[in-house]
């Protein structure tokens, strides 16, 4: 998305006491009077008429071209609603977030595709919907097909394919495309080892290509390979903010 | 940064009209989703989207055999007529129904990707207008059996589906949002549009009644006229069928669109950033 001013400002990221509050218009426990602090996930306010969970407290980032940055933190601490808040898909409930750039958002391999078309179809679809446009899309098609090894199959209906066969196509999209700013979730799996190699070199290609990236995952190899600086995110809040592996170190020790 | 622009700029009206041209520039993506959810609904099916065509012969032919035996009418006068009242109504309460879900539907794409709301609004237009454009087929062949006083205001027809078309997108995008929040009014909508197609003259042919000979009949007819959804079928029905255009008709419409894309623009300002929190 495009949120950008008359002169295309350089791509990056600003967002200042940003928070991101849930309202959970079905939650019939009124019960719970105070504000609930838990191990995991962000805290529930429940004194309001809604109850609201409180996902994102007080983000303030500036985030430039050239930033390699790794998220962690525990299930639930608000990696993926941050990814979400930098993607632009959440805007701030309050505060301020300002996305300049063209955003790439990785967060499921799957969202967008349709069991019922061809592979071939679902490659055009998928990057239609990562911002690719459809010429852009049919130069890429080629490449994508060698890279899936999927071949005839390509023009077969998608259900027919096994789970390995769809993060293939997935993956090849995504690592296909020019994005300005990338938003990585983890969640690469079921895909076979010498595959996985070549995803890793192609995936690595892609950071290079891409302007700016945010990658939350919990694997330290993954975070070595693609990151140089880091996030550490607990209960909705940055918890620390630096070199990679002083925020590894700290996590670590921490949990 | 300056810390003056820390209010939240989500509600500016800049932001809105931003969603409106912002998902008007991704017509590539709507417009090829709305082709795939057409071609989706007759995959493997050996006819494929023809079958919205002949569904559609089917139901006006019947219910035209039908009402013009009920209602002692020449066949060749009610069968075009409940023809293109249906081809209307399809339209209008298409948009109007899937308007309502238009983004819960779609929850999963909006909190997967970055897109204007009305991204999904036009491409829920766009198949509803693919629709019309396959039941447009059964007019065309109707055209042939039952020949209608056509003339040059036939041409009046392309700017009253484009009008009926722009208010599809308001209502889709004003009920989406509000439907979003207040999901109890879904079945409402589902229920009150079905009652407006009985209080709508589709199936019953208005000039009959306004001209009734019983004066009581012809005085409640008129009450009809404080149906909106009369208006928006007659702009397009009457140069179908070869009838003289009514301003009046025309007035009431372009008055709802500006009323209704007004209303719409306000709340588009004030809840567009809340959509993707309440779906």
């Amino acid at each position: 998305m495009n949120v950008s001013a008359s002169s295309p400002p350089p791509i990056g990221i600003t967002t200042k006491d940003a928070c991101v509050d849930f309202p959970i218009f079905d939650a019939k426990s009124r019960s719970l009077k105070k504000t609930v602090i838990g191990m995991v996930g962000g805290n529930i306010d429940s004194d309001a008429k809604v109850p609201v969970i409180e996902a994102l407290r007080d983000i303030t980032l500036n985030l430039e071209h050239g930033s390699r940055v790794g998220l962690v933190g525990h299930n639930g601490a608000g990696k993926s609603t941050l990814l979400r808040l930098l993607s632009g898909i959440y805007e701030p409930t309050r505060g301020f977030a300002e996305v300049r750039g063209r955003v790439a958002p990785v967060f499921d391999l799957g969202v967008g595709m349709d069991p019922e078309i061809s592979g071939l179809e679902n490659i055009m679809i998928r990057g239609l919907f990562l911002g690719m446009n459809r010429r852009e899309m049919e130069a890429r098609v080629d490449d994508i097909a060698d890279f899936t090894e999927l071949g005839d199959f390509l023009r077969m209906p998608l259900r027919t394919y096994s789970t390995g066969m769809r993060v293939r196509l997935a993956l090849g999209v995504v690592t296909s495309i020019d994005p300005e700013i990338l938003l990585l979730d983890e969640g690469i799996g079921a895909v076979d080892a010498a595959f996985l190699e070549k995803s890793k070199k192609r995936l690595s290609e892609l950071v290079e290509r891409s302007g700016l990236l945010v990658f939350a995952s919990h694997s330290d190899e993954f975070l070595r390979e693609l990151c140089d600086t880091a996030i550490w995110m607990e209960h909705g809040r940055v918890k620390q903010q630096g070199d990679l592996d002083d925020v590894l170190r700290a996590y670590k020790g921490g949990a | 940064m300056s810390s003056a622009v820390v209010p939240s700029t989500s509600r500016a009206w800049s932001r809105a009209f931003a969603d409106l041209t912002g998902g008007w520039g991704q017509r590539e993506l709507w417009g090829h989703l709305g082709w795939q959810d057409i071609k989706q609904r007759y995959r493997r099916s050996v006819l494929g989207p023809i079958w919205i065509t002949i569904s559609m012969a089917v139901t006006a032919i019947a219910l035209g055999i039908l009402y013009a035996g009920l209602f002692g009418n020449d066949l060749a006068v009610q069968l075009p007529y409940i023809l293109v009242g249906f081809i209307v109504w399809a339209f209008v309460s298409g948009c109007i129904l899937e308007g309502a879900e238009v983004f819960i539907a779609n929850e999963g794409l909006m909190k997967h990707l970055p897109a204007p709301l009305s991204v999904h609004v036009y491409r829920l237009i766009w198949r509803q207008t693919l629709l019309l454009a396959h039941n447009m087929i059964v007019y065309l062949i109707m055209l042939l059996v039952f020949p209608q006083p056509l003339d040059w205001t036939i041409l009046a027809a392309v700017p009253a589906v484009a009008l009926l078309a722009l208010n599809g997108a308001w209502v889709a995008l004003l009920f989406g949002m509000v439907t979003a929040r207040f999901r109890d009014l879904a079945p409402i909508t589902q229920s009150l549009v079905q009652l407006m197609f009985f209080m709508t003259p589709i199936v019953w042919i208005y000039d009959d009644l306004l001209n009734s000979p019983n004066p009581a009949i012809a005085e409640r007819a008129r009450l009809a006229e404080f149906n909106p959804f009369l208006h928006f079928i007659e702009i397009v029905r009457r140069p179908l069928l070869g009838q003289d255009l009514l301003l009046r008709q025309w007035v009431i419409v372009l008055v709802i669109t500006v009323v209704g894309w007004l209303l719409t623009l306000v709340v588009l300002r004030r809840y567009r950033s809340r959509v993707t929190y309440w779906v």
